[in-house]
């Protein structure tokens, strides 16, 4: 017995297989601009005989396979209480929106909120600005290690854009910007957290989980301890596979 | 076989109300009656009916004339204020050009300053509406803005107004709300027995006829047919039930209300403003003065243009009890800075005192958000 999770995400896809207890495979790829065939894709690879699918994201109605769809908002809360179950709320920065989850004592979701309005204070933010800065965003640690934040002051992401080829064009470096540009995100997010009731232990998923100076500015601005786990960029492709398993048995 | 495909049709005639209200409007307007365009609810409308003239809500719906509005009016406005200025503007709006008066209130500030703009194309009666309803004079000066209002339908339509012909009025008026009020309260039946979205055909389509007597037979009618089939075991599969609260809805943003229905809950109340929120409470019949009356009933609408704003609170109270109703979701409309604030307040209130989930969803006229808004009613309902 199996389920499969399928987190259909606007950059990346993740799959997971699970067992009931483990997650016994993972599989993740670029979105690109065939979601459906990425989805396949995706479910291909971790398919078995007698699997329960669920899919969520965006693309979470494109699979034909699927058995079952779940938003996102209770695949990553379901996902995240299955890595660590002493946290009280989820904090995600996707592709292209954020959202704050909030649970209750038995990991329910309770209340949540989403910013999908644009992509300002998204993974794409930090996307469009590597990119302009000519470095890789999985050496973002390293590169921003000894540096200064430069204050990065607009909220938009194509303005933002600007604003650092202006800062580029006086000089300021590379790295600092970069730090800036990290500082601004963990600000945006935490005020935007801040509307929940948030205390103790607050997960962190999404892509950008995966860099440690993201963590550490989202902690320090939210003056809250923040976790995440290894796997936390495949937390909504767990919680689908853990919903499925529970539908299933 | 008959019988089930009635319902539906009834709702969809109600649907249809707005779209075929353009024929009615010009058979109303060839029997020479005035008709006198309006925008929210604080517009006593026992006066117009006193004269046996017509009202029709210019509110406007749709964001087809909103690139015209933003030549004058800020992009970042409220889209209902836009496409009002907007339909006035370009006359493609039948009830506008139809209006031989527009009234409007001084409710937010946005249509407030748009009614200066909007007199350039149409004569506009602004009436000055108090917004703190319980300080002292608040009742004195709505009381004599409405014996303004009644003292120009005078001079327009060259013709005398008596106490009479107001007391009829109210006595017609009360009996269109309680005929509206029986019909929206088969929302408490559980299992339901109508849609959220039909709900909203027959409110919504109801501000689109002009014969109040007509109006009030059909509702009677329709609400006696619900019930009888509901009796006879035609009930619809129980869900989560859903209050709607918040700015106006209907057209466009009754994509709130499929997404919420799409993704498994059913909307059993409106307290929006198309809804229960000036439906409610009726005009004191018993009381000889009418302008009194008026003013009393009309400054109890719960808008959230009022501070203090208890009546939203005291009606979101009664009727989450009353429907047995599982969750609040309240519509703010992009700009609506009235709202929007509000909503700390009501989702305190829903969380702490009634012990319910709460979202709020900000929308405009466009449908560009419809994607983002079944992800977010889904996750919401997959809560409850």
């Amino acid at each position: 017995m199996y389920s499969i999770g399928i987190d259909s995400g606007s950059a990346t896809t993740k799959g997971v297989l699970f067992d009931g207890k483990n997650v016994i495979e993972k599989v993740i790829v670029a979105t690109g601009a065939n979601p459906r065939r990425t989805m396949e894709e995706v479910y291909n690879k971790l398919y078995r005989e007698k699997t329960y699918t669920v899919t969520t994201g965006y693309g979470r109605a494109l699979l034909k396979a699927s058995n079952k769809q779940i938003t996102e908002i209770t695949c990553h809360g379901k996902g995240a209480a299955f890595l660590d179950d002493e946290i009280s709320a989820v904090i995600d920065i996707g592709g292209q929106d954020s959202k704050v989850i909030l649970l209750d004592r038995e990991l329910n979701i309770k209340d949540f909120l989403m910013n999908d309005k644009c992509a300002a204070g998204t993974g794409r933010f930090v996307e469009v600005i590597m990119r302009l800065l000519q470095e890789d965003l999985c050496d973002l640690d390293d590169y921003v290690k000894d540096a200064d934040a430069t204050k990065i002051s607009s909220m938009c992401t194509v303005f933002a854009e600007s604003e650092v080829v202006s800062l580029l064009a006086h000089d300021i470096s590379g790295p600092s910007i970069a730090k800036g540009v990290i500082e601004s995100i963990a600000q945006r997010t935490s005020s935007f957290a801040k509307r929940l009731p948030l205390e103790g232990k607050i997960f962190f998923s999404g892509g950008l989980a995966q860099l440690n100076s993201m963590k550490d500015a989202i902690e320090k601005s939210l003056e809250l301890e923040i976790v995440t786990h290894k796997d936390a960029q495949y937390v909504g492709a767990i919680g689908a596979a853990v919903i499925g398993f529970q539908k299933n048995t | 076989m008959t019988i089930k495909k009635e319902l539906p049709e009834i709702f969809e005639g109600f649907s249809e109300a707005r779209r075929n209200g353009f024929i009615a409007a010009k058979k109303f307007k060839e029997q020479n009656r005035p008709m006198i365009g309006t925008f929210c609810t604080f517009m006593p409308q026992e006066l117009p009916l006193s004269i046996g003239a017509a009202t029709v809500s210019l509110c406007a719906t749709s964001d087809e004339p909103i690139a015209e509005a933003e030549k004058d009016l800020p992009r970042n406005l409220c889209p209902l204020i836009k496409s009002s200025y907007g339909f006035g503007k370009t006359d493609k709006c039948p009830y506008f050009y139809f209006s031989d008066l527009v009234v409007g209130e001084t409710t937010c500030d946005g249509k407030r300053k748009m009614f200066e703009l909007m007199g350039e194309y149409k004569p506009v009666h602004v009436m000055q509406l108090p917004h703190n309803p319980v300080q002292d004079l608040a009742h004195e000066m709505w009381k004599g803005e409405i014996i303004k209002l009644k003292e120009l339908l005078e001079n327009q339509f060259d013709t005398t107004i008596t106490n009479e012909q107001i007391k009829e009025a109210i006595v017609l008026k009360n009996r269109e709300r309680s005929a509206l009020k029986e019909f929206y309260a088969l929302g408490k039946l559980n299992p339901p027995a109508l849609s959220g979205m039909d709900l909203l055909k027959v409110l919504y389509g109801t501000t689109f006829k002009f014969e109040k007597e007509d109006t009030i037979q059909e509702l009677a009618e329709l609400t006696k047919k619900v019930t009888k089939q509901y009796e006879a075991g035609q009930r619809l599969e129980i869900k989560p039930r859903i209050l709607i609260t918040g700015c106006p809805i209907g057209g466009v943003t009754e994509k709130v209300v499929k997404a919420i229905e799409d993704n498994g809950a059913t909307v059993v109340f409106y307290e929006n403003c198309m809804g229960a929120k000036a439906v409610e409470d009726l005009v004191d019949e018993n009381n000889e003065d009418v302008f009194d009356a008026l003013a009393e009933k009309y400054l109890k609408i719960g808008c959230s243009c009022m501070s203090p704003n208890d009546q939203r609170f005291s009606l979101l109270d009664r009727a989450i009890d009353e429907y047995q109703v599982d969750a609040v979701v309240e519509v703010v409309l992009q700009a609506c800075h009235t709202y929007a604030i509000e909503t700390t307040n009501v989702k305190r209130f829903v969380n702490d005192k009634k012990n319910k989930p709460y979202i709020s969803v900000e929308t405009d006229y466009s449908t560009s958000d419809v994607g983002q808004l079944n992800t977010r009613m889904a996750a919401f309902i997959e809560m409850l």
